[in-house]
């Protein structure tokens, strides 16, 4: 459920939520649309490179700006397992949360991986291997509070509430 | 009918024994707002909200989560705030199905605060204007300048729309308590240094992440020369510096303000003498000249002498930061008897129609118009790159509004100059990124 795996694509400090989705494409809250136009500004061929189930890894305040919760949605969409950043954006922090999509905080990993590199994650055990030809690299991830642990397992904030109704 | 506010110097316990150390303010509304009889930071905490807003660009997929999890009514149609100012008046197809979908959802749930385009405005003015958010408030918004009601001395944060969903749902929402982070403010304002100077400076000190996740309290002597409009586009900005909430003290400026609105009862909070700081920031606001923060970050932050020569395209004066009528009488006592610059495009847009109607009643529509200015109406359009006002590839604009990312107001390839409405009606007729002193006839 926790455990990700797939190949990293980096950014930069302060990728802010007009970078991830641009304000132009808030008219709709359609996830396809809004993951077709993902990173857009940024990086113009991100979606040609990325497959189901890689990685965003990013420096500092990730997702800062606006509260538009398209931005989790477009990544989500796009077919990103997670990000893992140096530090988030606290809105964006809270609305992945809330939507179910994993995030993780590492002030190492940004600086020992490049582009197209293969991870794991295991956000239960809280750790990221990166396997280098003949040996593996183990990082620790920043845990996370259980109380947002359960959110991403219930598959995000309103399910975790029907749950606990039940 | 207001009952006046309640002043609340000390935190009540049930008995008089303090345990532990005192509260700030922020930490005294949350705690106020949840069951505990103190909170500190860290802390996860299910707090009650006091109002939860959304707009035409958050609220459909609120509604939608709302439904999804089998929402029927909202926990109270008192607290449940709807505003489409953002994509309004109706910019195309797809955003009309979004506002269709926010008015319908108002009708259905019969909000008392549902306010259409005539009536309306951007929600960040309309609020406090109203006196639909008061002191000691607890508020979400779906939108990240909620927090512009701290200067109300309430807490107020932005939130996404899933949280907007589970409030309007159940009237609780999670927080984990934030550190506050203590700013004093003191010295004597220079000529045209406002609000919105002093924020970009702390912004350009201390970095977009510089309080991240944290509270910032504004305090000191400089805060009793600032008045509501200064105090609400600084709250209106600590988002821009990663803060959660921004928050005032109330005090006789406060009082004054919210006394004449007010249709309820609130409470004014204080800091206990004894609150833990997580860290405190000295600012001697005299030394401060008039701000501009350059492409592309809010914090790449310069002082007005070191701008150099950039020639612009655009003026927009007006938003949630600095829409409101104290700007618009600075950027009319500028922009009267003068012409701007060829070539270069004005647009004022009043926050909300009371402050359109106040700006005709007092003739600057008139001085705007004969600058050669051209009013839109409420909307948040321009700042967002929305429309009526949109920059296109390699355009500059000097804008009074509190983002200035790649791409914000139009074309990638465009560029947001962030200053005060005197700095922005100074470049409108000059042509090029300057402050008022460099008119002739007006002085630094």
């Amino acid at each position: 459920m926790m455990k990700f795996k797939g190949k990293i694509w980096k950014f930069g400090d302060n990728i802010d939520t007009d970078a991830i989705i641009p304000a132009r494409y808030l008219i709709t809250s359609d996830p396809a649309f809004l993951a077709a136009h993902c990173m857009e500004d940024v990086d113009p061929e991100f979606l040609k490179k990325i497959c189901p189930g890689d990685i965003i890894v990013a420096g500092e305040n990730f997702g800062c700006g606006s509260s538009r919760e398209h931005a989790p949605i477009a990544i989500k969409a796009a077919g990103i397992s997670c990000v893992i950043a140096k530090s988030f954006a606290r809105i964006f922090y809270r609305n992945s949360f809330n939507m179910g999509l994993a995030i993780f905080e590492s002030r190492e990993l940004w600086n020992i991986v490049s582009d197209g590199k293969e991870i794991e994650v295991d956000g239960e055990e809280g750790s990221i291997s990166i396997t280098d030809s003949d040996f593996v690299r183990f990082l620790r991830i920043h845990p996370i509070p259980s109380f947002m642990e359960e959110l991403i397992k219930d598959g995000g904030l309103m399910r975790h509430l029907s749950k606990k109704k039940e | 009918m207001n009952n006046g506010g309640q002043w609340c110097k000390e935190h009540t316990h049930t008995n008089e024994r303090r345990t532990t150390v005192g509260m700030t303010i922020t930490e005294k509304i949350l705690c106020k707002h949840t069951d505990l009889e103190e909170v500190h930071p860290g802390m996860l905490i299910n707090a009650k909200v006091d109002i939860a807003l959304g707009n035409d660009i958050t609220a459909p997929i609120a509604i939608n989560e709302f439904r999804k999890a089998g929402g029927t009514r909202v926990f109270d149609r008192d607290k449940v705030v709807l505003v489409p100012d953002h994509f309004t008046p109706n910019k195309d197809i797809d955003s009309a199905q979004q506002c269709k979908v926010v008015r319908e959802f108002a009708q259905e749930q019969g909000l008392t605060h549902y306010y259409e385009v005539g009536e309306a405005g951007i929600e960040h003015a309309l609020l406090p204007e109203q006196g639909i958010v008061l002191p000691g408030d607890l508020v979400i918004g779906a939108d990240s300048h909620t927090c512009t009601y701290g200067a109300l001395g309430a807490f107020a944060t932005g939130v996404g729309s899933t949280d907007l969903a589970a409030a309007m749902l159940t009237g609780e929402v999670w927080f984990r308590v934030p550190e506050t982070i203590k700013i004093v403010l003191y010295g004597r304002m220079q000529k045209w240094v406002s609000g919105k100077d002093i924020i970009l400076y702390i912004i350009g000190r201390i970095g977009v992440d510089g309080a991240l996740y944290k509270a910032m309290e504004f305090i000191g002597e400089a805060v009793g020369h600032l008045g509501m409009a200064d105090r609400l586009t600084i709250a209106n900005m600590v988002i821009e510096a990663g803060a959660k909430n921004g928050i005032f003290i109330p005090d006789a400026i406060t009082e004054a303000y919210v006394r004449e609105r007010a249709k309820r009862s609130y409470t004014n909070f204080t800091s206990d003498s004894d609150a833990l700081y997580a860290d405190m920031i000295d600012i001697d606001v005299s030394t401060i000249e008039p701000q501009v923060a350059f492409p592309h970050i809010p914090s790449n932050v310069r002082g007005i002498s070191q701008a150099g020569n950039v020639k612009i395209d655009q003026v927009l004066i007006g938003s949630c930061t600095n829409g409101r009528i104290e700007d618009l009488r600075v950027a009319a006592g500028i922009l009267r008897g003068r012409k701007v610059a060829p070539y270069v495009r004005l647009i004022i847009m009043p926050a909300t129609q009371e402050i359109y109607k106040m700006a005709l009643r007092e003739g600057l529509m008139e001085i705007f118009i004969d600058a050669r200015g051209v009013i839109s109406p409420p909307s948040c359009g321009a700042c967002l790159g929305g429309h009526m006002g949109v920059l296109a590839d390699g355009e500059r604009a000097v804008s009074t509004t509190n983002r200035n990312f790649v791409g914000r107001m139009g074309h990638p390839g465009s560029e947001v100059y962030l200053a005060s409405p005197a700095v922005a009606a100074a470049s409108a007729v000059l042509g090029r990124v300057a402050g008022p002193g460099e008119l002739p006839g007006i002085g630094g």
